[in-house]
């Protein structure tokens, strides 16, 4: 009997909810019929994906000309568009693993979204890097594989290659990871399922789980190493991603201060994305008792706390820029700030840095309307951080005799439609086949963390909440 | 399946509570009963210990597989960039360890993680194919379940059932395999 109930803390689980009740809230979208909202929804989705895919492949059909690229501007929406869903699926990882090891109970009602998240927004940007390769069917040139061309192997000292192992070793990670957490509620859904098609396909992918004692020993071991792994790879990803800029020699881009500037900027589109997938879902699915207003709002900090990071980080390079001499440096900010694409630079500087410090008042980091309205503002913001930093730093040259001027075709918003089309569709069919929260790690917090204690335990009357008057004193 | 128990006669306690069923197990094993195992929804801490189940090491393994991953990856870019085909990039050496930094760590990552969760499959004999043994559907839900195989204990049913019984089993159950 020893579960330490916090008198201080808010409960992370409300409701009353009993073992039971977590299970059937949770798979009941997995075995009920589709709703109404979601059946539009996918439809939507799918009516775009196909749309997109259509324009994808005329791209492809006709090359890269399509796209509004010139001799100075030769990257543009593809690599913005790369490194901002690459950006958002760094929430997912972070979630998962950043949090389990600082021990944030939180993360258990918001986790398996943000892993499914971090799943689908790292295929949608491995898709734009395949659409800027412009032949998609050489892809695995990227490969250090033998070849027929003789001893000719692939580049290891560029960030290029670098950034190949790095996405996709983040990738099957983080599958890997989010296919794990899966495992015990796939066998929840298994050892439920009524039709013979679900209890075969779920208890296939549930991969005989029993829940042992030994086999939970076991799990959570290689979770907490799994964690410890995906720490570092969250951080080391998006760092490879902006040495892509970095190692250059383009004024605006050759700057140390990259890295973490990118990493901090990731997480703060990722949990601006997270926030709108989970006000959604916890609506439509009906889970307001397990993602609570506690969990919006300590995820509202951490985007505070990133997007005041990026805003210093934009500072530093605005100074940076005047103090190291280099007129090119200095031209390439002013630039930015004064010169054509102004209105990018401001609407970045707008969203991402003033905005987000609306978070700073509790009733508004508390309210779900200004919560999804600012987590929009916020990916809004992060698209032109991503768009400013790649194209009014090319459109720009050494050679004033090469200045260009980058204008967008329908092929580029196109191609950027289709990323949303397979995001979503993605995302709304893991909504309907798979248990959108955790459900065993749920069931882990209920006890100590949640809004009443279920079962009777030694003299605790049920459904009674135990105000322990003493912190961390154990319930006896 | 690791632990296998088929041709078995096993009583089955079903408990409401993760306390109880962890501080059962202590009783249980207190009055002379061997347990099999416990089956839960969700991990109990200090469950495994209470069982007498030794640490385990995959932590050796995700070190082995890590180290893998780091030699795979040094013998990847030794052979191909200081041995096979040497480029002279912006003056750099064709081989320095430093700057292949980030390939050995992907590499060392994703082998650890791979081969420690194929390591986590095998040792629990999981699988696509596998058709998991189960004490009682419930176990994946909101019960916990203390098999008890019957063959590996010279105490009588009727007494197990008492000793289930009096440390607070809502249920005790007769399961043959």
């Amino acid at each position: 009997m020893s579960h330490v109930t916090s008198a201080v803390r808010t409960p992370l689980v409300t409701g009353g909810k009993t073992y039971a009740d977590v299970t059937e809230d949770i798979s009941k979208q997995v075995e009920g019929n589709p709703t109404r909202e979601w059946t539009i929804a996918f439809t939507i989705a799918v009516i775009v994906l196909t749309y997109g895919t259509a324009c994808l492949f005329w791209t492809w059909w006709e090359g890269l000309g399509v796209w509004g690229l010139n001799k100075t501007v030769g990257w543009a929406w593809d690599i913005t568009n790369f490194v901002w869903w690459v950006g958002i699926g760094h929430a997912g990882t972070l979630i998962s693993a950043i949090l389990l090891l600082f021990r944030q109970k939180w993360r258990t009602a918001v986790n398996r979204a943000a892993e499914a998240m971090t799943i689908f927004a790292v295929i949608c940007a491995a898709s734009f890097i395949m659409m800027h390769a412009g032949r998609p069917w050489v892809a695995y040139w990227c490969l250090p594989l033998p070849n027929t061309l003789g001893s000719l192997w692939v580049n290891f000292k560029s960030p290029l290659v670098w950034d190949v192992f790095a996405i996709s070793t983040y990738f099957t990670v983080s599958l890997v990871f989010w296919y794990m957490g899966l495992i015990p509620d796939l066998a929840t859904i298994r050892d439920r399922a009524k039709s013979k098609v679900s209890r075969y396909i779920y208890g296939a992918f549930a991969m005989g789980w029993n829940g042992s004692a030994k086999t939970w020993a076991r799990y959570e071991y290689m979770s907490l190493i799994l964690a410890g792994l995906s720490t570092p790879l969250v951080l080391s990803v998006h760092t490879i991603v902006s040495m892509d800029f970095a190692t250059s020699v383009i004024p605006g881009w050759h700057t140390t201060i990259f890295p973490p500037y990118f990493v901090a900027g990731a997480i703060f589109s990722g949990f601006a994305m997270v926030q709108n997938l989970v006000l959604i879902i916890r609506v439509v699915f009906k889970l307001e008792d397990y993602i609570t207003v506690e969990h919006i709002e300590s995820m509202n900090k951490v985007i505070t706390l990133t997007g005041s990071i990026v805003g210093v980080a934009y500072l530093t390079e605005f100074f940076i820029a005047w103090y190291s001499g280099v007129e090119f440096e200095a031209y390439a900010f002013i630039n930015r700030a004064t010169g054509p694409y102004w209105w990018a630079y401001w609407a970045m500087m707008t969203c991402n840095v003033i905005t987000p410090q609306l978070f700073w008042s509790r009733a508004i980091r508390r309210s779900i309307v200004w919560t999804f309205v600012l987590s929009v503002v916020v990916n809004i913001g992060m698209w032109f951080e991503r768009f400013v930093i790649i194209v009014t730093s090319l459109h720009r040259d050494y050679l004033p005799s090469s200045w260009a001027m980058f204008h967008p075709t329908l092929f580029d918003i196109s191609d950027y439609i289709f990323s949303f089309g397979l995001f979503f569709t993605l995302f709304l069919l893991f909504s309907k086949f798979l248990p959108v929260v955790n459900m065993a790690e749920v069931k882990t917090i209920i006890k100590s963390s949640s809004e009443k204690l279920p079962v009777s335990v030694s003299g605790v009357a049920k459904g009674e909440r135990v105000a322990n008057p003493t912190f961390n004193k154990n319930v006896e | 399946m690791s632990d296998a128990h088929d041709n078995g006669k096993f009583l089955v306690g079903i408990f409401d509570d993760d306390d109880v069923v962890l501080q059962a197990v202590k009783e249980v094993k207190k009055a002379g009963v061997r347990i099999h195992e416990v089956y839960s929804p969700f991990p109990i801490h200090g469950l495994d210990v209470a069982l007498g189940h030794p640490r385990t090491r995959l932590g050796i393994a995700a070190f082995l597989f890590g180290m893998t991953g780091t030699l795979c990856a040094l013998a990847l870019t030794f052979y191909t960039e200081g041995f096979d085909w040497p480029m002279i990039v912006g003056g750099k050496d064709s081989y320095s360890p430093i700057i292949y930094v980030p390939i050995f760590f992907e590499l060392t990552v994703l082998i650890c993680a791979l081969g420690m969760v194929g390591t986590f499959l095998i040792s629990n004999g999981m699988g696509p194919t596998v058709k998991p043994l189960m004490f009682d559907l419930r176990t994946t839900d909101n019960k916990f379940a203390m098999a008890i195989d019957l063959n590996q204990n010279n105490i009588g049913e009727s007494d197990i059932e008492q000793i289930l019984k009096k440390s607070g089993a809502a249920e005790v159950n007769v399961k043959q395999f």
